[in-house]
């Protein structure tokens, strides 16, 4: 760690594991209430456990990407960032108000928490993933504007790299596509159409140079590649992404009332989707191939090409799936989708975070790289998060195929629960391998309190 | 990579390509813009009751359960088409006599709603069950 001011990252990515655990037991508990429905029922109603799973990912990778900015900024920008302290105190707002917010999902019904955050003035609450009462939403952009002043303050009076530059545009994107989340029109149609614009166009687009940004950054670091090299291939990947993700919004406009052209447009635009993630495969394990130095650090390095080939697995294979609008037109809304979500989340997202942390937090913590003993078990958790994710999916997606043929394919079909009786099992067997998951986590977060000093 | 391909030339690549596919996506936005009034059903959000219905689906975090035009959660049937399915009387009914206290079954909470919450919900749900949705869902079962 070159600069001093990189260490308000580490409350950041604290939090972000935080929520992270928060967010495993709740997915636990609506993985139950798929087979057993009235389990919590009715002190968590399946709803509000989805939306802390939901939201809680949401804000943890927020986190994530805001610890991996006040990290990586100032050692490429070779300055120490603009307001540490302004930083800080970001932290403690932002985990308050998730906290809170947090606390009103579980607390009241939904309609109260509505009804006392005063969501009749401005109408944004009760749409999925942005269930969040307006003043929460407020309280994210002004979070978000402090810390993209902090950031772009340090960017320019420092080095500029393309690193820096493509993270400040992404995070800047990011910023500004959240601002849709306070459009709700009326009319459903629009409603949808504009929503898309904050969920596709972030984890479809803005995200995905975040994404590059942090994956070069740590590849940089730890195979001591030259950075031109890896600049070129990061803007050869986000081009790719955003020439393929933009109009590939489309495959969103399939059903809602949009023209039928989108049929069209969305299906060949996101088939090429899986092009930059499979270029973001090529591109992490051809830079450790290439590789100049042995970083001692092997267990970021394994996060690093896991994250290339889950991304591309998670959001490229399982995404193209279901994108072309005749496949679509029977998978819509089923546990397909569930299947890509879990997988592309996991394996584009969560992993980079999960890599950004593990390079950075040991030098926070004063060494270039935990003990071998503590890298184990680091590694423990990587494979056995990453074996079961890549299970779940699997089973959500036997789940969603049998789903489809039985509600509606089939010459005689089943009403909706009738069908999710006769795909139990898979459910079963996807809370089982959850519980894998959540044994793999809680080794990976034991690994921070496994003597990591010694012989680093 | 090759290296008669530079770093700047990417980086134009890049910017050059996005500012090309931004101003597209705006301009089919434009065009669809345009021709949603023919799908879309606007004409009847004259009724006051469907944007209220739309509300009562929004403050009650339906989705949070429900899909609505096959977006939302995948835990309870579809409700795009449901007024089609099921018809008003039966949907007031259903809702009104939540839950249902089978035990080991879904269970779907009670929302406590009044007799207008409840018809301008239905107002909605049948405003979402006529919008041109491309012949989607496959059958009635949503």
């Amino acid at each position: 760690m070159q600069y001093k001011s990189q260490m308000v990252a580490k409350p950041y990515f604290i939090g972000a594991l935080v929520l992270f655990v928060a967010q495993i037991l709740f997915g636990l508990i609506m993985g139950l209430q798929y087979v057993v429905g009235d389990f919590l029922f009715p002190h968590i109603p399946f709803n509000v456990a989805r939306m802390v799973h939901t939201n809680a990912l949401i804000v943890w990778l927020l986190m994530g990407f805001m610890g991996a900015a006040y990290y990586m900024v100032p050692e490429e920008s070779e300055c120490e960032l603009y307001s540490p302290k302004l930083a800080l105190i970001m932290f403690w707002i932002f985990l308050a108000a998730a906290g809170l917010t947090v606390v009103g999902y579980l607390a009241v019904p939904y309609a109260t928490l509505a009804k006392i955050t005063g969501n009749d003035l401005l109408p944004t609450m009760g749409r999925e993933f942005l269930e969040q009462p307006t003043i929460t939403k407020i309280g994210i952009v002004v979070v978000a504007l402090a810390f993209l002043f902090n950031l772009s303050m340090t960017f320019l009076k420092g080095r500029k790299t393309s690193i820096t530059t493509v993270m400040l545009l992404g995070l800047w994107g990011l910023a500004i596509m959240f601002l849709f989340s306070f459009v709700n029109p009326d009319n459903l149609v629009r409603d949808k159409f504009y929503w898309w614009w904050v969920v596709h166009l972030w984890v479809e687009g803005v995200w995905e140079l975040i994404l590059g940004a942090i994956l070069a950054f740590v590849l940089i670091k730890i195979t001591g590649v030259d950075r031109e090299v890896i600049e070129k291939w990061l803007y050869v990947i986000i081009t790719l992404s955003l020439i393929t993700g933009l109009i590939g919004t489309g495959h969103h406009y399939f059903w809602i009332g949009t023209p039928e052209y989108w049929q069209w447009l969305g299906s060949v635009f996101s088939a090429l989707e899986p092009v930059p993630f499979f270029a973001m495969t090529l591109f992490a394990f051809n830079m450790v191939n290439r590789r100049r130095r042995e970083h001692p650090n092997r267990a970021a390095t394994l996060w690093a090409l896991g994250t290339g080939v889950m991304s591309f697995l998670g959001a490229g294979v399982w995404g193209f799936l279901h994108t072309l609008s005749p496949v679509n037109y029977y998978t819509h809304g089923t546990q397909i989708t569930a299947a890509h979500g879990h997988m592309a989340f996991y394996g584009a997202y969560v992993m980079v975070v999960l890599t950004i942390i593990s390079y950075a937090m040991p030098l926070m913590r004063g060494r270039a790289a935990n003990s071998n003993a503590s890298q184990v078990l680091e590694m423990w958790g990587f494979w056995l998060m990453t074996i079961s994710m890549v299970f779940i999916t699997l089973f959500l997606t036997g789940a969603g195929i049998l789903q489809v043929w039985l509600q509606r394919v089939s010459t005689t079909p089943m009403g909706f629960m009738a069908t999710q009786d006769q795909v139990a099992l898979f459910y079963w067997l996807r809370e089982g391998t959850g519980l894998v998951f959540m044994i793999g986590l809680a080794v990976y977060l034991f690994s921070f309190f496994k003597d990591g000093k010694s012989a680093a | 990579m090759s290296a008669s391909f530079s770093t700047s030339a990417a980086r134009n690549i890049f910017f050059g390509g996005t500012v090309f596919f931004v101003l597209m996506f705006l301009a089919l936005t434009y065009d669809t813009e345009q021709k949603l009034p023919q799908r879309d059903q606007r004409a009847q959000l004259a009724n006051p009751a469907v944007a209220a219905g739309k509300r009562v689906w929004e403050n009650n975090n339906c989705i949070g359960c429900h899909t609505l035009l096959g977006e939302g959660a995948y835990f309870a049937p579809e409700l795009g088409n449901v007024y089609k399915r099921r018809g008003p009387d039966f949907i007031k009914a259903w809702i009104k006599s939540q839950p249902t206290g089978v035990p080991g079954r879904r269970q779907m909470p009670n929302f406590h709603l009044t007799d207008k919450e409840l018809d301008d919900l239905v107002a909605f749900l049948k405003y979402a069950s006529e919008i041109n949705t491309a012949n989607w869902p496959p059958n009635v079962e949503g």
